[in-house]
């Protein structure tokens, strides 16, 4: 298992969800977790995914993640899982 | 599992609060590029240093990209080069050479600052040691990227005051020599006591003899991070106030060596330390003295700035220890004044003066830091200077030390820029009085009673 954590965060607007999940589907990339909030008409959006099989590499992955997020006017980040999980866990 | 509020708390550390790797510094041992033939010499280090550190930038910016964290420098230190050349060189000039050369590797391999140009010389001076020290002026003027630094001293051995009075003159020849630039070339020259042998941070940064072939040594930030953590316990008390302190230094330094442990692995190049050290830029919100404002203090320099300094810095290393295997480097926080907003916003304002600065120098990391003097302070005011700050640092058994900048031209009232993270800073006074027959007297100023532990 290969664990990125892919944030969402921007103004609400239709189709945020399915416009990332379907670059994440088209490229091999499995979701294991999804959470998310409205604060304040702002959307903020976790998933929790698995990268092992991702059709291209991360660091790819990332660059179109962030501009899938400029397309709708949201701001992407996908990052690797452990930057969270040694900063929150002991 | 990880939850949204802990991701979006990282997040925002990183996006709005400055949180960021400051340097991953690679350490190399030059010990083997030794050779009586110069030419030799030179073409082995930029050989060296060109294969170990050919993936260093590359590594750095792939784990920028994977983690989502900025770091900010990647940078290299080398063994102290008056023991590389010291069989080479002849004279200060072929010293200059071998800064050359460094120059050149570092350009080669993308890094910012390239450490070692140095010389231990806390008890004595070889030839070598002197030649290299001589050298400094005119190896900071010709080189951009070349980091110097000198031990005068230590706990063990005392101060080796001919090295003090001599460093007095060739901070001011470096300022002379650097005339063009605002006297630069001293923002690149530290003055040490206690120098430690795996600080990843410049420009004192040193491969030491003690340390393997090479080796990661990486330097955390944040002190954003902990503005913003003590903003919301405002006026609580000060168990509230460390503990929110430690906990935020924790969080911290884990990236810290999340970042070290994966450079290390893509490097193939052994762990060494994580330098814990809140280290400021002068961007806005990413001041130590701003953290002070926020403990209590209307501005650093008042009335107790020393103690809650010394509040802040010893937390940092509580919850920094914790988070790390490894410690080292210099720990702390660091108080340069052209670095931190905090600072120079003091200094205009008169409330931060060059003496409460060595006040705090005895309860944090390191010592005066960029500070800009006038550019006719005398080079024995300037040996004065750094003898008292040496002197901290061997009575308390701690690492101090000098980075003063006199700017050749300017006086008090005049603000001096060096541009980029080096940022820019006000004249400020030194006191007038001559410590001339003091710092001229010659030879060493005996270890202290208390470094006779065996």
């Amino acid at each position: 298992m290969n664990k990125v954590i892919i944030t969402v965060v921007g103004k609400d607007t239709v189709g945020i969800i399915a416009k990332v999940c379907t670059y994440l589907a088209e490229n091999q990339v499995n979701i294991l977790d999804i959470t998310q909030t409205i604060v304040q008409e702002y959307f903020s959006m976790m998933m929790i995914a698995d990268a092992e099989h991702a059709a291209k590499p991360f660091e790819e992955l990332a660059t179109d993640l962030e501009q899938v997020g400029e397309e709708i006017g949201v701001k992407v980040k996908c990052q690797r899982e452990e930057i969270f999980t040694k900063m929150h866990r002991i | 599992m990880i939850n949204i509020y802990e991701v979006n708390e990282t997040n925002n550390m990183i996006e709005h609060e400055n949180l960021d790797v400051r340097t991953i510094t690679l350490g190399i041992s030059l010990l083997d590029c030794a050779d009586e033939n110069l030419d030799v010499v030179n073409e082995k280090i930029y050989n060296k240093i060109t294969t170990v550190a050919k993936d260093l930038v590359a590594t750095g910016k792939a784990i920028e990209k994977d983690f989502g964290i900025p770091i900010v420098n990647k940078r290299i230190s080398v063994t102290p080069i008056a023991l590389v050349g010291g069989a080479a060189c002849r004279c200060p000039e072929d010293f200059v050479t071998i800064a050359r050369t460094l120059d050149r590797a570092a350009k080669e391999v993308g890094v910012n600052f390239i450490g070692g140009y140095s010389a231990l010389v806390s008890k004595g001076m070889t030839t070598a040691d002197e030649n290299l020290i001589r050298s400094i002026p005119q190896a900071l003027a010709v080189t951009e990227r070349v980091c110097s630094s000198i031990n005068v001293g230590s706990t063990k051995t005392g101060l080796n005051m001919d090295a003090v009075n001599m460093m007095g003159q060739v901070v001011l020849q470096t300022a002379e020599a650097t005339k063009e630039n605002d006297s630069l070339g001293c923002a690149k020259l530290v003055v040490f006591c206690n120098a430690p042998d795996d600080n990843p941070f410049m420009a004192g940064a040193f491969h030491g003899v003690t340390e393997a072939d090479a080796i990661i040594n990486v330097g955390v930030s944040g002190p954003g991070v902990v503005k913003v953590a003590l903003e919301k316990v405002r006026g609580e008390n000060f168990e509230v106030l460390c503990e929110t302190i430690k906990k935020t230094a924790f969080k911290i330094t884990r990236v810290g060596q999340l970042v070290a442990q994966e450079a290390s692995k893509r490097l193939g190049i052994p762990f060494g330390i994580i330098d814990l050290s809140l280290a400021p830029t002068p961007a806005v919100g990413d001041s130590v003295a701003e953290i002070l404002q926020e403990i209590g203090l209307e501005r650093v320099g008042a009335p107790g700035t020393t103690a809650a300094l010394a509040m802040l810095n010893d937390q940092v290393k509580k919850g920094g220890v914790m988070a790390s295997s490894y410690v080292g480097g210099l720990s702390g926080a660091f108080i340069p004044v052209s670095e931190d907003q905090g600072m120079i916003d003091a200094v205009n304002e008169g409330a931060l003066t060059i003496e409460k600065l060595e006040a705090m120098t005895c309860v944090c990391s390191v010592g005066l830091d960029m500070i800009a003097i006038p550019g006719d302070t005398p080079a024995t005011t300037i040996a004065g200077i750094i003898a008292d700050e040496a002197a901290i640092g061997m009575i308390n058994q701690k690492t101090t030390a000098v980075r003063v900048i006199p700017v050749i031209g300017k006086g008090l009232g005049e603000t001096v820029e060096f541009g980029g993270l080096l940022g820019y800073a006000p004249v400020m006074p030194v006191n007038q009085f001559s410590c001339e027959k003091f710092v001229t007297r010659g030879g060493r100023i005996p270890a202290p009673i208390h470094s006779f532990k065996n």
